[in-house]
């Protein structure tokens, strides 16, 4: 899949709270086929401590008016950067890189905590425009913490776990009751320890299951080595590999 | 006007890729013309394949960036079957670096690359700070540098470059040694050793606690190294360290080297090396400099 690197204007921008907003980007031509679970290298402009570009997955896809949507968490002055950006405004993008979700099975369950829902948006929809409604389960520490909601209900079972119960069920995800249900297929993202929960359980039932990573990167094409998984074939690169990987490839790093 | 001359290579321009930023150059193919370049050096290449450290490795600061990769890569073997078919055609200079943590294992890398038809040159790093054994241990001392220098030299007889290592009292005195030992060119600089503190987390950044500085904030002891060596020696010096403009390239050229090496820029700006070329050009018009040589070391 070629790669690009070009600038976008910014058209749209919601924040969600004082961690998430969004950034809908426009590119004047058509946008290449994007698959779920990709992600983007962004400049961040403006900011002199800011060297490196940061890595953000793509949350939605609109290919009719060729715009993409990051949903960002902040987390330190990149993303702080980025978060005071306004519509009007460039960014330049090195795109679409990694490896994304495969878009298989027939009872499929996704599971997003956190900034981790953000490619979950892009994979429901692909799941839903082959016919196939997932279970979308959404956590997070409280309702304020799971920045986008409503958006996936046209593409799926939407269901929530908080561990204040603010909102859907009390608990964690993997302590969810539709989680434990007859799925082949669960992809998920978000936190670390909940990744591994859900690996560990899909992996011991049987079940095919995606994991995609969130290591600190520098170049985001597989050069520089910098953002490795402890795979089962050795050190990966969670930015060229990855960042969706199947957990059986894992299983080192999801029992570490 | 850019051509330049390091030993027998002929680089159609100065600019080149630094090794550990480039992958294998295949990388970069989908936002520059790899022909384009004055060479791509690959890769650190280690007689073994090796896992590196554990992550994580990176960790951005101030104008720069640490890296404790550790010479993760596929082993020469594999290199020679397998990567080097699928970038020998390459219209470019294609250098390997050649890495090890005993002179036995920079001679069996280098004398196997010897048989590479399409490899015209190595650059033979003693200057690695993120491996624990050899690395730069053999490029801190001018009496190591030569030994494994002219250990290579027997089994090598292609354009020899050696990389340098900053973390030195006198890089002059390394220079000069492996220049005695049979050093075709040498390259400078690589990595300063640093380290970095995430004080929330109370711990360093980098699994291996330091790590090697590179980017911008390197550049002036770059070029004060490069200037320095370039008066000692009389092989031709290769500079790099945080060049990531046309200027920058220049600064280097102007302190005296013959070509140039782009490293973290290219993490920045996968096309960083196509602008900097372009640069090159446009300064030798507005400067009416028919041949970038004239301006080679007139510091």
């Amino acid at each position: 899949m070629k790669k690009y690197i070009t600038n976008f204007k910014i058209v749209g921008k919601r924040v969600f709270n004082e961690t998430y907003f969004s950034l809908t980007l426009q590119h004047p031509e058509k946008l290449p086929e994007i698959a779920a679970g990709q992600f983007v290298e962004v400049e961040v402009p403006g900011n002199k401590q800011v060297m490196l570009r940061r890595p953000i997955s793509i949350h939605d896809v609109d290919t009719d008016s060729n715009t993409l949507t990051l949903l960002v968490q902040v987390v330190g002055k990149g993303t702080r950067t980025l978060s005071e950006m306004s519509i009007g405004e460039t960014l330049n993008l090195v795109y679409p890189l990694g490896h994304g979700f495969s878009i298989e099975g027939k009872k499929v369950l996704l599971v997003g905590g956190g900034a981790g829902i953000a490619p979950l948006l892009h994979l429901s929809k692909c799941f839903s425009a082959k016919g196939i409604k997932p279970v979308i389960l959404l956590g997070g520490r409280s309702a304020s913490l799971i920045p986008v909601q409503k958006e996936f209900e046209p593409y799926g079972t939407v269901a929530f776990a908080t561990e204040d119960g603010s909102l859907g069920e009390k608990g964690l995800v993997t302590q969810h009751s539709l989680f434990p249900a007859d799925y082949d297929h669960i992809y998920t993202c978000g936190p670390t320890p909940m990744m591994k929960a859900v690996a560990r359980h899909a992996l011991s039932n049987g079940i095919e299951c995606e994991v995609s990573l969130e290591n600190m990167m520098a170049c985001g094409i597989g050069a520089c080595l910098c953002c490795v998984v402890d795979s089962d074939e050795g050190h990966k690169c969670v930015c060229k590999e990855g960042p969706v990987f199947n957990a059986k490839r894992l299983t080192n790093w999801i029992n570490k | 006007m850019l051509e330049t001359k390091i030993h027998n290579l002929t680089l159609k321009n100065p600019v080149m890729t630094a090794s550990g930023t480039f992958g294998y150059g295949e990388e970069f193919a989908d936002f520059i013309d790899l022909n384009r370049l004055g060479g791509i050096i690959v890769k650190g290449t280690t007689g073994e394949r090796r896992q590196g450290n554990p992550y994580p490795r990176m960790a951005e600061t101030p104008s720069g960036m640490l890296n404790a990769v550790g010479l993760q890569n596929v082993g020469v073997e594999t290199f020679c079957k397998e990567v080097y078919h699928r970038i020998k055609n390459l219209d470019t200079n294609i250098i390997v670096n050649v890495s090890g943590s005993s002179i036995e294992e920079y001679c069996k890398t280098a004398a196997m690359i010897d048989d590479l038809d399409n490899i015209p040159a190595i650059e033979l790093n003693i200057s690695c700070p993120n491996v624990k054994k050899g690395g730069m241990g053999f490029g801190t001392n001018p009496d190591m540098a030569a030994q494994v220098v002219s250990e290579v030299r027997k089994v090598y007889h292609k354009t020899l470059i050696v990389k340098l290592t900053p973390n030195v009292t006198s890089v002059v005195d390394i220079a000069k040694a492996v220049e005695g030992a049979g050093a075709d060119s040498v390259s400078l600089i690589n990595t300063l050793l640093g380290m970095a503190i995430d004080v929330e987390k109370q711990r360093p950044y980098l699994s291996t606690i330091t790590g090697g500085l590179s980017g911008p904030a390197v550049k002036p002891v770059a070029v004060r190294m490069v200037w320095q060596v370039a008066h000692a020696v009389s092989i031709p010096v290769i500079g790099l360290g945080g060049i990531a403009s046309a200027a920058d390239a220049l600064e280097f050229l102007m302190a005296g080297a013959k070509a140039v090496q782009v490293g973290t820029a290219n993490f920045i700006d996968p096309a960083i090396t196509m602008k900097i070329i372009d640069g090159l050009e446009d300064y030798c018009k507005r400067h009416r400099i028919s041949n970038i040589n004239d301006i080679i070391g007139i510091i």
